[in-house]
């Protein structure tokens, strides 16, 4: 008999992940560790951790990592990529990381087109800290910063990443897909297949947006956070190829 | 014939393998690991087809399948 689906290499073999019960960061760090070990290049990847539930990360996965200063990890990611060329570098940030507190180096290392791909956690709120509103968070959507519901006159409007990069000339791959049903769960593993050979082939700043929920936070359970995600978060993000040069 | 195997102590009960497996093999099962979460058993292991999607669903790598 074989074995025809198997736990990757690119998480450890006996470690059960800190994340919480039904939370798709687990999903997504998984998927990475399946893409790697097909490529054969878990050895000459370096991952560069946002911080926030991001970081639980580290104790999961079997290769080299580094946490970065809270958004700065395009930054660090940027250094660590040209110092070491033939490094796969990818950085793994959630919405607090990447869209709000780092937004000036993540517009910036995809405005000048890095060599790096980025993995982006969206799943409309800080999550560790403890449910505060995200640039992502939907308009209604109650978090601890907004216990009325994100309101656009006081909070804004959620924000679309792949959206605004595409505004940039330089990047090469914008892609937003989701983990809420097996085929979705596919297809965010090819495009991070596809993010990380166009690192490898030189073609400059990846970035795959992958919409997915945070039951703790939510306050549902995790097959009730799956409704949430099917009809409120991909309405506000749907899913798709934003700009694919590769 | 295909056969799934559940680590147990992986699994977290989020229930999504059971929600997506087409052939209602899987199942929230009664006895709980050291965690203390009711791990999802294989109810129905002839009904398995060998498709994976219960593997791909899970979050925390706790389906591994043979065909
Ligand atoms: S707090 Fe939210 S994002 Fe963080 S591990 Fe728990 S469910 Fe996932
Ligand atoms: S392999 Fe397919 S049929 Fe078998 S348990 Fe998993 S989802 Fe169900
Ligand atoms: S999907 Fe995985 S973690 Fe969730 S109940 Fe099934 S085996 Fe357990």
């Amino acid at each position: 008999m074989e074995k025809i689906y198997a736990r990757t290499k690119g998480i450890r073999p006996d470690v059960v992940s800190g994340f919480c019960p039904g939370c798709m960061h687990s999903t997504v760090i998984k998927l990475i560790g399946e893409v790697l070990e097909e490529m054969n290049i878990i050895d000459k990847t370096v991952a560069v951790l946002g911080i926030g539930c991001c970081g639980l990360k580290m104790e999961y996965m079997s290769y080299d990592n580094i946490t970065s200063p809270h958004g700065r990890a395009c930054a660090v990611a940027t250094g660590i990529k040209r110092s070491n060329p033939d490094s796969l570098v990818y950085t793994y940030q959630g919405d607090g990381d990447f869209a709000s507190i780092g937004l000036a180096e993540s517009v910036s290392a995809a405005n000048r087109g890095e060599n790096i791909s980025v993995i982006f956690i969206n799943n409309g709120i800080y999550g560790m800290t403890g449910g505060q509103l995200a640039p992502t968070t939907l308009l209604g959507m109650k978090a601890s910063t907004a216990p009325k519901g994100r309101i656009a006159e006081e909070h804004g409007y959620p924000m679309h990443m792949c959206e605004i990069l595409n505004q940039l000339t330089a990047p090469c791959y914008l892609e937003r897909t989701s983990c809420n049903t097996p085929q979705n769960t596919l297809k965010t593993r090819k495009a991070i297949k596809k993010a990380f050979q166009n690192q490898l082939d030189g073609k400059g700043f990846s970035m795959v947006e992958v919409v997915t929920n945070c039951p703790t936070n939510w306050g549902l359970d995790p097959l009730k956070s799956l409704e949430f995600l099917n009809e409120k978060m991909l309405t506000e993000y749907p899913l798709g190829v934003i700009r694919d040069n590769g | 014939m295909p056969k799934v195997e559940i680590r147990s102590e992986s699994c977290k009960s989020c229930g999504y393998c059971v929600k997506f497996c087409p052939k209602q093999v899987l199942a929230i099962g009664d006895k709980v690991n050291s965690k203390g979460y009711e791990y999802a058993k294989v109810a129905k292991p002839e009904a398995c087809i060998g498709c994976k999607m219960c593997g791909v669903i899970c979050p925390d790598a706790a389906i591994e399948v043979y065909k």
